[in-house]
């Protein structure tokens, strides 16, 4: 849910062993191995009101390093745009979908 | 580990058994660094900074790996194991880099010591691509080949790297340190906006000898280096660089990163304290066990002892032929190949900037294809220059026609180089995690633009180079027409600068004016050209002297007149 400003935050991290890039999914807080968690696209990841955000990651952010699952761990703004959750900075738009001067690559390739 | 010769008549250096060993052993420290990483007996915070020592960085997308090329020299075989490797553990390309090295940008921190391991098959690894030590040393893509070389450059870049490897007082210094050496009459090698720049050359005696500049570079303070010492003995190469690195570690900043270059050393010690402290330090170390032995230096040099060239007339009537028949060829060899000193032989430039394309990225069937003509055409041996091209350097004349054909079917006969086409562009933001715009549309955008190859040589020389943020890795500090990158509140925008020139007359270009947007930046470049063709005297004009001629007035009215 949106915050009373309507701000939204995702929070996203490097897998260690690969860097690929992941979002903090869902089902974040359900319990289970840390990896389930967390999800490759940008559509699945979860939002949150920037509050809201700020707890996530507290407590994301330790578990997923003590598991040795992520690395650089931080949330960011998300905006909407004609209804579809948009990332507002275009350093996260290039992170959740590849790099914009090849679009065979990265997770924009597999969609 | 299965060696594989790298290639016998190559002119690169050669490993011994003590270099493969001591190669093969960080591949095997690394191994077990990153598996200690993966079970979590090495926090983040620990093992970042042995990855970086390693040439691996964590960027946008994945890891990249970033190889060493020393001096941006290899063989056929090395590009053909780069070309396996990112086929394998990549996504069928690399990217060549402005420190002629090459990066690849989807790397798997599990794969790396097994990529690392391929590497060190063929002699390469990632050594000195990061942190802060002596980086790789680069030279003239054109080293040992141009006609106007005076000294060999590879041969004290080949003594920096021995030296700098494994040397305990430069594992930690207070920030990244660049060399780079010229021997030729023409600075292909940008040396004066390095750490170190070293112009080599001969005395009246024919004794070779070096001039250092120190505190060049470029980034958020962008210095030009200043002559610190006009004649360095060979003999005394190694103790002064050593002095010029010990004042440094003594004296450089470790406080503010931004402030930890040894540029701003030389800037705020003031050039004659920072000499005076350096030829003290010289003073104390020069002698018998910093001496350079001229044997060391024969040993060396006979490793980049010239291929075995035939004898041949200086002109090639099959080549004269060939232009004759194929203007789409002749305009090639007019623009990328560059005259030889050995007769009927010519260094042939492949651009890795096509129309539209992404300038430095090569695929591997490229790779591969290369490799091959470098086997047919040029001993076996090819280079990597700042420009992010290829350097095929002993090439028969009589053969160019040959070697155009093939590269020209595989899309690598763009005849560009040194022309407006021919971008330097860093990754920017579609990669990098320090960027702050994207550079590579902006450079896509204006290839196309200024596509036309008759048009191109009517402008005649002129760079463009991108950054897409303030450090500098795109170079647009020293370009004709530099770009950069720059975030404002969510927006991409292009601070153009001009009057940049990264030669022995260096300057740091001037901005232009406000940033603009990506589409006005291609159209503010369209009208640099156009004010700069109709105010130049004559053809042989370069774009920088009509700009120190007329002023920047007539170029910000064109752009801004509308404002």
């Amino acid at each position: 849910m949106p915050s009373q400003d309507g701000s939204l935050k995702a929070i996203t991290a490097n897998r260690l062993r690969d860097g690929v890039v992941v979002f903090l999914g869902p089902d974040w807080n359900a319990g289970g191995e840390v990896a389930t968690a967390w999800v490759e696209s940008f559509a699945d990841a979860a939002l949150f009101p920037a509050a809201e955000a700020e707890t996530a990651l507290a407590a994301a952010k330790p578990r997923a390093e003590r598991a040795q699952f992520g690395v650089d761990i931080y949330a960011f703004d998300v905006e909407t745009e004609n209804g579809v959750p948009t990332p507002v900075k275009m350093r996260e738009r290039i992170r959740a979908l590849g790099p914009s001067v090849r679009l065979d690559l990265g997770k924009q390739a597999a969609a | 580990m299965n060696h594989i010769a790298p290639g016998a008549r190559a002119g690169i250096y050669h490993y011994d058994e003590i270099d493969r060993r001591f190669v093969g052993e960080r591949v095997e420290q690394f191994r077990k660094q990153v598996e200690r990483r993966l079970a979590g007996e090495l926090t983040e915070e620990e093992f970042k900074p042995i990855r970086l020592m390693n040439g691996l960085y964590l960027q946008l997308h994945a890891y990249m790996l970033r190889i060493a090329v020393p001096y941006g020299v290899m063989t056929s075989v090395q590009l053909r194991k780069l070309a396996s490797i990112g086929r394998r553990y990549d996504r069928g390309y690399g990217h060549f880099t402005t420190r002629q090295n090459l990066q690849y940008n989807w790397i798997k921190l599990e794969d790396t010591p097994a990529i690392l391991h391929e590497l060190a098959e063929v002699d390469m690894h990632a050594l000195q691509t990061s942190g802060n030590c002596v980086r790789n040393v680069t030279t003239d893509q054109f080293v040992g080949a141009a006609a106007d070389e005076v000294v060999d450059g590879r041969v004290y870049a080949e003594i920096l790297r021995q030296w700098t490897t494994l040397h305990p007082e430069f594992t930690y210094l207070p920030r990244k340190f660049k060399i780079a050496i010229s021997g030729a009459s023409s600075d292909r090698a940008a040396v004066r906006v390095h750490d170190v720049g070293l112009l080599a050359k001969r005395n009246a005696a024919g004794e070779a000898g070096f001039t250092f500049y120190v505190g060049g570079g470029l980034g958020r303070s962008p210095f030009i280096g200043k002559l610190v010492r006009e004649w360095v003995a060979e003999e005394d190469f190694v103790a002064y660089l050593e002095a010029i690195l010990r004042v440094y570690n003594q004296y450089g900043r470790r406080d503010n990163i931004y402030k930890a270059r040894i540029k701003i050393l030389v800037h705020e010690l003031g050039l004659e304290k920072f000499k005076a402290e350096v030829e003290e330090e010289f003073a104390r170390l020069r002698g018998p066990k910093y001496r350079l032995d001229p044997e060391i230096v024969a040993g060396i040099r006979a490793h980049f002892a010239p291929p075995p060239f035939e004898d041949l007339p200086t002109r090639s009537d099959a080549l004269e032929r060939a232009k004759a028949e194929n203007p789409a060829f002749a305009n090639w060899v007019a623009v990328n190949v560059a005259e030889h000193r050995q007769p009927g032989y010519a260094i042939a430039t492949i651009s890795l900037k096509p129309a539209g394309g992404i300038p430095g990225d090569a695929t591997c069937d490229q790779m591969d294809l290369i490799a091959d003509l470098a086997e047919r055409h040029s001993f076996g041996e090819l280079r990597v220059s700042h420009v992010q091209n290829i350097v095929l350097a002993h090439v028969k004349q009589d053969e160019l026609f040959a070697l155009w054909t093939e590269l020209d079917a595989a899309g690598l006969g763009t005849a560009n180089a040194g022309l407006i086409g021919d971008i330097i562009a860093c990754p920017g933001l579609d990669y990098c995690a320090l960027a702050n715009a994207r550079s590579i549309p902006l450079a896509q955008a204006l290839s196309a633009r200024f596509a036309d190859p008759i048009r191109q040589r009517a402008i005649g020389e002129l760079g463009i180079k991108i950054s897409g943020c303030i450090n500098a890795c795109g170079h647009h500090h020293i370009a004709a027409i530099g770009i950069l990158g720059v975030d404002k509140k969510g927006t991409e925008f292009y601070q153009i600068t001009v009057g940049g020139d990264p030669t022995l007359t260096a300057a740091i270009g001037d901005i232009l004016g406000p940033a603009v947007t990506e589409t006005e930046a291609v159209d503010a470049v369209e009208a640099i050209v156009e004010v700069y063709l109709a105010n130049r005297t004559d053809q042989d004009e370069r774009f920088i002297d009509t700009l120190k001629r007329v002023g920047h007035a007539p170029f910000k009215e064109r752009i801004y007149a509308a404002d």
